[in-house]
Formats: structure tokens, sequence, C-alpha cells
């Protein structure tokens, strides 16, 4: 077993082996522009984009006009969001989100908050979930986009994004989500769910970096944007610049494997999983479940710890690489503002663990984890007044 | 086949595909803080430290994007305030932006520094001037120095596009008197998908294309694509000594372009008359299609190009000649670009090819 072990699949994960061997003919002897067209080494690489191209809409149910092939997650929200906004702004101007939702989504809203578009950024319930009946009542016939992400970054919960699809279509709203972290991991399918647009991402799949897609619909009604990035006008003038012909085969190869073992490996990863909460929980007390445990996806577990303190925890656990909140706020010392916005406070939400399991996680690993967590857990209490303070039952840390 | 398109893109240098497989396998996200975040994070940072190095900039101005289009799209944008001037043989990262006015080209394609200055002088507010330093098509550099320090008279914000320039002539941030410039990772050996936007200034406070986590000092957001920075970082450690590349590559260049001179009397070569980029040829035969001198070319095994690869699967003729004077033989135009991977037996090939295909086709398309 490698050391350390792990554990924060849902920051990103390894390629896959399987996933890498595709990429490197392109990145050597294949390495045409795929935009070249009079010659072999560009219809080479185009093919492979185009065949890529069909793996990745393949998993979601779209058609392959309909994918386009961005930098990453990142770019395929602000594409989305603030492309969508500029295109039909005139028109519509009121954009609803979710206050559990990824930074990109809320930066590019808050972007349009500022150029003076409405937006509305909805609270969830206890468990993580959007409030359906909200929701109903706050899209309006000013509502241009509705923005809600499949599953949480944090907290692993899955919207139900097939009733929200449904809501949208009903009010004539565009429906986007983010999707960075439910493809791979549950079914999406762009017509049941009725998404308009769906952002992706390869490496939180088994795929490389520095790759994602837009998923826009074409029929019935068709997604017009404004483009973000101006030039050669590729991607349909959605989105210019070179494709990065191997990242992209690699990102169509992790789809594809992704079709064929999720099913499998929601099922190996979810006992894994199991075995790791009820490890945790059943040696400590005060071990809490952030976000609810039914509509989460087998890969991830968050929890909160009482009697520590949040910034402290980490420390005592360098053999098993999980996170406090997100990757990209975790230099930050501010407590997570999913967790805040699932009602815990500060002190709690500082005292969390996201700990995420993905294809490469060993039952052995999960062992060593339980006993790593747990350890660091009693240590840190020891040291800690507010344990002592539990101990002797003062109303101060248990009111 | 033989490869002469290195203008589009570049085969990957052998330490830049080592050290990129090598990082791909490993998780690692660098905003995390664990021992594999922190693992990737420094990666990231020596490859900024090299490319920074190879153009005498900061390291901390160094923005990594997913490519040249990217970086030219984020300095466009970056200052709302300023008005936007560029010149008419800008890539259509820059042209297709919001450019507000156009400075133009004399017949050799380099930028008229005196309209350049009656332009600027007529700005009201100071404007945000971009320019290539070399040519796509041509290879033609641009007096870039020149155009700097009479823009900075007016208080303009000067970026350069140096997608092209880089690895193939001196790019120096600091002695050109640039406030940024771009880079592509791909032209010059790297991978595909990186490219960066580096700064003078890192401390200077731009608008953000992409926002969300805060990565690249809250300048471009979005998680690093490692593998790819660590692969532009070894591109560019790898270049090695520019000066004999130049020499090396020129020479191979100038081989070519003395045969097809010395055979083909019709035979028009742009750029030649000025600086240009020692790989680039972009040449003409009057009366000769380019698409039909392409597909003898691609059926002899050769790989070349008409102009852009962005644009290669349009008709239209090129812009950049068309901006040149050139409309009549713009539609005759065709790229040939050598690299680091280029050698002399290739090019022997080439010439003697190139030089029996053309004749043949000339003879075809003579006028009856």
């Amino acid at each position: 077993m490698k050391k350390p072990v792990y554990l924060d699949y849902q920051a990103t994960t390894p390629c896959d082996p399987r996933v890498v061997e595709k990429m490197l003919p392109y990145f050597t002897e294949m390495f045409g522009n795929a935009h070249s067209v009079t010659h072999s080494f560009g219809w080479q690489a185009e093919e492979a984009v185009e065949l890529a191209r069909e793996q990745v809409a393949d998993l979601i149910g779209a058609d392959t006009k309909e994918v386009s092939f961005t930098s990453g997650a990142t770019e395929a929200n602000n594409l989305a969001i603030k492309g969508l906004a500029h295109f039909y702004g005139t028109k519509k101007n009121h954009i609803v989100t979710v206050a559990t939702e990824h930074k990109c989504v809320l930066e590019a809203a808050r972007r349009l908050e500022r150029e003076g578009y409405e937006v509305t950024t909805l609270g969830v319930k206890p468990d993580g979930l959007l409030d359906l009946d909200l929701l109903e009542t706050t899209i309006t016939d000013r509502t241009l986009l509705v923005s809600v992400m499949g599953v949480n970054n944090e907290i692993g919960v899955i919207q139900p994004l097939a009733e929200i699809g449904a809501l949208c279509r009903a009010k004539g709203a565009f429906f986007h989500s983010d999707g960075a972290q439910a493809l791979g991991k549950i079914p999406i399918d762009v017509e049941a769910m009725n998404l308009d647009l769906l952002s992706l991402s390869g490496h939180k799949v088994y795929g490389p970096k520095g790759v994602g897609a837009l998923y826009l619909r074409r029929k019935p009604r068709r997604v017009r944007l404004v483009a973000e990035m101006d030039g050669g006008g590729q991607e349909r003038g959605v989105r210019s610049g070179t494709l990065p012909t191997p990242l992209i085969v690699g990102f169509g190869e992790a789809c594809r494997l992704a079709k064929l073992e999720m099913a499998e490996e929601g099922k190996r990863l979810r006992l894994l999983r199991d075995k790791l909460y009820q490890g945790i929980a059943g040696r400590l007390d005060g071990v809490g479940l952030n976000g609810g445990a039914d509509k989460r996806i087998p890969g991830n577990l968050n929890l909160s710890f009482k009697w520590v303190e949040g910034d402290q925890l980490l420390r005592g656990l360098t053999d098993v690489a999980v996170s406090t909140g997100s990757a990209c706020s975790a230099a930050t010392l501010e407590p997570s503002y999913v967790l805040k916005a699932l009602g815990l406070n500060s002190e709690l939400a500082h005292a969390s663990l996201r700990i995420g399991l993905g294809r490469f996680t060993s039952e052995e690993e999960v062992d060593f984890a339980i006993d790593a967590i747990v350890g660091a857990v009693q240590r840190q209490r020891a040291q800690s007044p507010l344990w002592a303070l539990h101990i002797e039952g003062s109303p101060l840390v248990d009111p | 086949m033989i490869y002469l398109d290195y203008n589009a893109t570049a085969p990957l240098r052998e330490p830049a595909f080592a050290a990129m497989a090598e990082v791909m396998r490993a998780p690692g996200n660098p905003s995390s803080v664990h021992r594999q975040g922190r693992q990737a994070r420094r990666r990231v940072e020596e490859a900024r430290e090299i490319i920074a190095a190879a153009i005498n900039a900061p390291a901390a101005g160094v923005i990594f994007t997913s490519g040249g289009t990217e970086a030219n799209n984020l300095a466009l944008t970056a200052f709302p305030g300023r008005r936007i001037l560029a010149s008419a043989v800008e890539h259509p990262s820059i042209l297709k932006g919001k450019v507000d006015a156009i400075v133009p080209v004399d017949r050799f394609g380099v930028i008229d520094l005196a309209a350049l200055d009656e332009m600027l002088s007529a700005e009201k507010q100071p404007a945000l001037l971009a320019l290539m330093l070399a040519n796509n098509e041509t290879g033609v550099i641009q007096p870039v120095a020149e155009a700097a320090a009479l823009a900075h008279r007016y208080g303009a914000w000067v970026h350069a596009d140096a997608i092209q320039a880089f690895g193939k002539i001196s790019v120096d941030l600091a002695a050109l008197g640039l406030d940024s410039l771009s880079l592509s990772a791909h032209k010059i050996g790297g991978p595909q998908g990186m490219g960066a936007l580096v700064l003078a200034d890192s401390e200077v406070d731009l608008q953000p294309l992409l926002v969300g986590g805060g990565q690249e000092r809250r300048n471009r957001a979005g998680t690093e694509n490692v593998a790819g920075i660590v692969g532009f970082g070894a591109a560019v450690a790898d270049l090695g000594d520019l000066a004999v590349e130049v020499a090396r590559v020129a020479a191979l260049r100038d081989r070519f372009e003395r045969a097809a001179l010395d055979s083909l009397p019709g035979i028009t070569i742009f750029g030649r008359k000025v600086s240009r980029l020692p790989n680039t040829s972009c040449l003409a035969l009057p009366g000769v299609p380019a698409q039909t001198m392409l597909m003898a070319l691609d059926l002899a095994g050769f790989a070349v190009s008409a102009g852009s690869a962005c644009s290669s699967g349009k008709v239209s003729p090129s812009p950049v000649l068309v901006a040149m004077g050139e409309e009549r033989l713009a539609t005759s135009a065709i790229r040939v670009s050598l690299g680091w991977a280029s050698r002399e037996e290739e090019l022997d090939s080439f010439i003697g090819q190139f030089v029996s295909i053309s004749e043949r086709l000339v003879r075809e398309h003579q006028p009856a």
C-alpha cells in the first residue's frame, strides 16, 4: 500500500492507466493539429477528436453536435452561464442558482450581477438538497436560467435533476447543470433530465486535467451563446482555440470506461464507503454526516467531528490525503460555505473532513484510513479544551 | 509522411513527453494541501520558473491558460476601459475580439509605425495595443520594441502575441518593453491545450476571463492542467541554445527557398525582404491554386498547409496576405514551416519533389 493513501477523489482523480495508454500515441506519432485539413496528421487528429466526442455524448445521451470541448468544467461553467446571459440578456435577465454550487458558478453569477442581471441564490435543505417548491415559486417569466449542480463537490449529494428539468421546461427557463462531479458517478440523460446545458470535466472521471466539455441542446429549442473566447472559430464558433487532441482522446476513453463500469464501481465503492463510515462513527462519539445519507454518490463521505479544533485536524493526518472542503479553497482558512449552507456553525464546519473514494481505493486503504482518522481525532481531542469540557459535561460545548 | 507544418503544431519533445507521462498517472490537485497536492503545486511552480526565465519575465507574472487563444482573449478583455488597437495581420484570436481600430501594414506585412503614432495620438484615453511578434503565416517579425516604446509614450498597454515567435527567435519580455505577451506550448513541441499570458508586472489588476476557484493568483480559475504545465516547462527547458537552432533551421529553409527561386521563375516568397522567422516560408506560384498544390504534395508524402490551421478549412484567401495587398496571389499561397525535429534529409527530399511538382503544376495551369 502506497502512502499517503489518496482519499480526495472529489478534488481530482488519477488518470486511469487505460486512459493514459489511449492518449500516448497522440502525444507522439499522431501529434497533428486537428484543424489542419491539408494533410493526414490533421485528419488523424480530427478523427480521434470525433470518436472522443461520440464517447462523451454517449455517456450523457446527447448528440455529438451538442458537445463542445473546453479546457475544463470551470471554463464550461463560465461559458454556459455568462455566454447564455450575454446572448439572451436583453429579453430575460433573471438567473437562479444555489448557495452550494461550485465557486465558478457562483462567481460567474456574481459577475453577471455586477453587469445588471438579477441573481437569486437559493438555500438548501439540511440534507443539502434543493427545495423544489421553493424553486418553483422562484422561477418567473423573466427567469432565463436555472443552474443547479448534479452532484455536490463537498458533500456528494445528488440533486433531483429530472424534477428540476421538468420544472424549468414547463416554465420556459433554460436548465444548466454543473455535471463535473456527477459524470461517471450517476447516470445522466440529457433527455430524461431536460438538461439544456451541462458542464463536464475530464479529471474528475479518471481522465486528464485541462479538458472538459459543454453540452448545448439543439432540439427542440436550440441553446445559443456568446462565445467567451474568439479566434479560429473552432467548435462551431462556441469555443476557439486549437483542440488538445491527446487530452480529448483521454477524456473520451474515460467516458467510455465510465459507461461500462459505473454500476459495478458504484456497488464496490458503496460497500467501502459504508465500511469507512461505520469504522469511524463506531469508534468515535460526536461524528456527524454532512449532507443526506441516501441521495449521495457512493464515493463520498463528509464528516464533522465535535470537540476538536478544526484547523488542527489535518495536521495529524499526514498519511491520508483528505481535505476540509473543496480544493479551490483548501488554502484559505474560511470554513466551507457549503457546510454552512446546511446549517453547520463555523466551528463544526471547520472540524469537518471530505473523504473521497474512487476507482483505485482498496479495502486495505480504507482499513488504514479508519485507524488513521480515528487516531488523529483522538489525539486532537486529548489536547483540546473542548473535549475536556465535554467530558466534564459542560453546557458550553454541549448545550 | 514528412511533416512541414510546424506553425500549425509541433511534435512533442521527448523530455516533455517523459515528464508528462509520469505526472499524468499521479493524482494531485495543486490547490489541495495534502502531500499529493503539494507535490503537484511544486511541479507547477518549477515549470512557471523555467518559462519565466526563458523570456526574462517574473515567475509570478506567468498565468497559465488553456492555450494561446485563451491567453490572447484574456489580454484583450483584461482592461475593459481601454480601447483596443491591433495590426491588420494579427491572429484571429486577436482580430475576432473586440478590436476598435486596425493598424495598417505595408506590402511586406510590417506595421506602419507612423500610422500607429497618429492613431495613438488620436486616442483620448490610454489604449491597449496588440501586436504579434511574428506572423503565423508569413513569419514576418514586427518592430515590436519600437512600437512598444512609441505606445508607452501615450500610456498604452502593449501586448504581444509571441506564440509563433517563441522558441524560434529570442523573446525577451523586458528587452522588448512589453506589458504582456502570450505563449502557446504546442507550437514549441510542448503539449496542446496549454499556454500562458505573461505579465511584466504580476501585481497588475486585471479582469479575469474565467472566474471560480481563484487559481493563478485570481487571474484564471480552473484546476491547473498539471501534466500540461509540466510538459510546457520541460519543452522550454529543451529549447537548448536558440542561436544554434536558429542557424540550423534557417540554413534548411534558405536552401529550400534558394532552390525554389532558382528553378521556378514565377515564384513569390512573401516577406523575404524583411526580418522573418528562420523556419517559415510562405510562397505562391501564380495561377496554381493552393489546394491543388497541397493535394499534390500530400500524395507525394509532405504535410504543408495553406495559411493557418484554423482557417485552412475555409476557401477564403488568407486575410494576412490580403492585408499586405496580395489578393491576387493569396489563393495560391502555401506555408512550409520547419521545426525542432526537421532533418536535412527531409528537406533534401522535399526540395526535389517540390520543384518537380511545381514545374508540372505551372505547366498545367498555364493560360491556354
